[in-house]
């Protein structure tokens, strides 16, 4: 692993950031309505305020110095104001970050965990019943949309079992051990549906590379060198078909981040997705625009660590 | 090798596949030999009678069960299932099966018509990255990979956020969101059909029927249109499939958030999402509505896993 390589990386997510910024903002810029509007109908506001607030904003400003403007404030931080909630996106997005990468963390670890065990069986004895019914089940799994599966939870366990609580809370007012049990028992549901919508989908990719490695002429050398079945599979197959597995799981953010929206949205997670909706349906344009660049800036930020990991795991990839 | 294995494994074991080929009978046509090997994947055959159902009984069902969608009546509010109502009703006394009938079209034919809108600029886009070599490839490969890493989601709902009211100004409440939603869904995944095209132009343009092709003068086109692209169909129409399911999904998502169609037109996922605050009197709206969602998607899904057997070049079973 050589630091020029993971430089060059970093040097290529530039780009891509730009690419991003550029698409966002011009989704912004086409579209139609004016972020002054209401402003300019007020009647409590003079025509000649408005106007300098225009001018302020660079709001006539040709579009691609618009741009720069948008994009240099971005680097800087400023980040602008949230009309709804009266402070700074930033601190907006702040606050409410670590809750969505929580439970989204918690989601992905329960997806490799359970996708794991049972796509290497399911690959190290491919056609057997085991195999049939784990990808049947996988099918069904990522076939129910997150927002189904969601309710159903809470209608099993929230409205008739009364087990777990329906709505997400941040601020409970209980502390030390009682704050843990109570912090686990209301993320169980969230971590659960997005967790197995995950590991639905990557049970099938840890399976199909389970299965290219399984026939190797080294896998069949090691049995034949009489080393016991378990340590095969551990030793040798699943650290060489972990490798294309780590890669998809990184490339699986952008998926995830949407399910995060929908659970989020559900369970009344206070997290950047549940901002982002409410968000919109409060028109507070300065917040939609900055959490769907976070968003799509966590995005590019996983692929790097994807192609990282990719370099740092497999020998065989050359650090061109 | 290591491809010898068939990509999906609800398919039969090969096994019965070794003794059916030595007495081969007669030649089969590729569409013949891709049925034959469709109906060995049985959950595949399954999904698509179930799938079929679905269809005609949206596409049919409003014929014979007449009863109106928005038919208000209070003294039959959030009833369970019965003969007057299969469905149940909702918190309007309205009846969910008439809804979900007439709602399940637009469900379906979203799905349809992005994903003919992300087949057709991806199969564009590749065939043209994948005939023009240097830079006009690479940058539209770049592109791709852009697309691929933005957050398909929270983009979709910025841009229906930022252009749903001047477009139902434009087409109407229903015309405006349909186009928006298909041309926005089917505009966010054509990364794959593009890729998958670009890397069959590659191999396929490189054969000696493509070299003929062209030393007898065919022009660009008519080499990808005419001898590439059917070639290169099976793969686009597998993933083409799997659009299909992604694209009710994420409409149903949309509505589910509040945020796709008016209220006024029962989409699935829109009945879904006036569901969820009842959930507690009334389950069998959740259940009837989501459940619908569910079992289109699964069945296109297997539909997908037993092309992919039929379709795939290594024709392995």
């Amino acid at each position: 692993m050589s630091r020029q390589y993971v430089i060059r990386r970093l040097l290529v997510m530039i780009p891509s950031l730009l690419g991003i910024s550029v698409i966002l903002f011009c989704v912004l810029a086409m579209a139609p309505g004016d972020p002054f509007a209401e402003l300019a109908a007020n009647p409590a506001i003079p025509p000649e305020v408005a106007a300098s607030l225009r001018a302020k904003f660079g709001l006539d400003d040709p579009v691609w110095m618009r741009y720069l403007h948008w994009i240099a404030a971005m680097a800087r931080g400023d980040w602008g104001f949230s009309f709804a909630s009266r402070i700074d996106v930033d601190t907006l997005i702040l606050q409410r970050l670590p809750t969505t990468l929580m439970v989204i963390g918690a989601a992905q670890l329960l997806a490799i965990v359970v996708a794991l065990p049972v796509g290497v069986l399911a690959g190290t004895r491919p056609y057997s019943i085991f195999d049939q019914v784990a990808n049947t089940l996988a099918f069904v799994g990522f076939s129910l949309p997150t927002f189904f599966t969601g309710l159903l939870l809470i209608l099993v366990f929230s409205v008739k079992l009364e087990w777990l609580p329906m709505v997400y809370r941040a601020d409970l007012n209980v502390t030390g051990w009682q704050w843990v049990v109570e912090q686990v028992r209301q993320s169980i549901m969230p971590v659960l549906v997005l967790g197995l919508f995950q590991g639905a989908s990557l049970v099938r990719y840890v399976r199909s590379a389970v299965l290219d490695v399984v026939r190797l002429d080294y896998v069949t050398t090691a049995r034949s060198k009489g080393i016991g079945e378990r340590r095969v599979i551990t030793r040798h197959i699943v650290r060489t078909a972990l490798i294309p597995v780590v890669t998809l799981v990184a490339l699986q953010m952008p998926i995830i981040f949407g399910g995060a929206l929908v659970t989020e949205q559900i369970f009344r997670v206070p997290g950047i997705g549940s901002l982002l909706i409410s968000a919109m349906l409060a028109n507070d344009t300065p917040v939609v625009m900055a959490v769907t660049f976070v968003l799509a800036c966590l995005v590019v930020f996983f692929n790097f660590i994807a192609d990282v990991l990719y370099g740092w795991l497999d020998p065989r990839i050359s650090y061109r | 090798m290591a491809g010898s294995t068939p990509v999906s494994l609800t398919a039969d074991p090969p096994v019965a596949a070794a003794s059916a080929t030595p007495a081969r009978k007669a030649r089969f046509s590729p569409g013949r030999e891709a049925w034959r090997r469709f109906r060995r994947h049985k959950l595949a055959m399954a999904s698509t009678v179930i799938l079929g159902l679905i269809v005609a009984a949206v596409v049919l069902g409003p014929l014979v069960w007449r009863v109106p969608i928005n038919e208000i009546d209070f003294s039959a509010k959030l009833e369970g299932p019965s003969l007057a109502h299969p469905f149940g009703t909702d918190d309007l006394g309205q009846d969910i099966l008439a809804r979900m009938l007439y709602g399940g079209r637009i469900s379906l034919a979203v799905g349809l018509a992005a994903m003919l809108v992300a087949c057709f600029v991806g199969v564009l886009v590749g065939a043209i990255a994948g005939m023009s070599r240097g830079s006009v490839d690479a940058g539209l490969m770049w592109l791709a990979d852009l697309f691929l890493a933005l957050p398909q989601l929270p983009l979709l709902l910025l841009i229906i956020y930022l252009f749903r009211d001047s477009l139902t100004k434009v087409l109407g409440p229903e015309g405006g969101v349909f186009v928006m939603v298909v041309a926005v869904i089917g505009g966010l995944r054509w990364m794959q059909v593009a890729r998958l095209v670009r890397a069959q132009i590659l191999s396929i343009r490189e054969k000696e029927f493509i070299e003929a092709a062209r030393a007898l003068g065919a022009s660009n086109s008519r080499q990808v249109v005419r001898h590439i692209l059917p070639n290169a169909l099976g793969p686009v129409i597998v993933a083409g499939t799997i659009d299909v399911a992604a694209a009710i999904i994420a409409e149903s998502t949309l509505s589910f958030l509040g945020l796709g169609f008016p209220p006024d037109i029962p989409t699935w996922g829109r009945v879904l999402f006036d569901a969820k605050d009842t959930m507690d009197m009334a389950p069998h709206w959740v259940l009837f509505s989501g459940g619908a969602i569910f079992l289109a998607v699964l069945s296109i899904n297997f539909i997908g896993d037993g092309l992919r057997d039929a379709l795939d070049p290594r024709r392995v079973l």
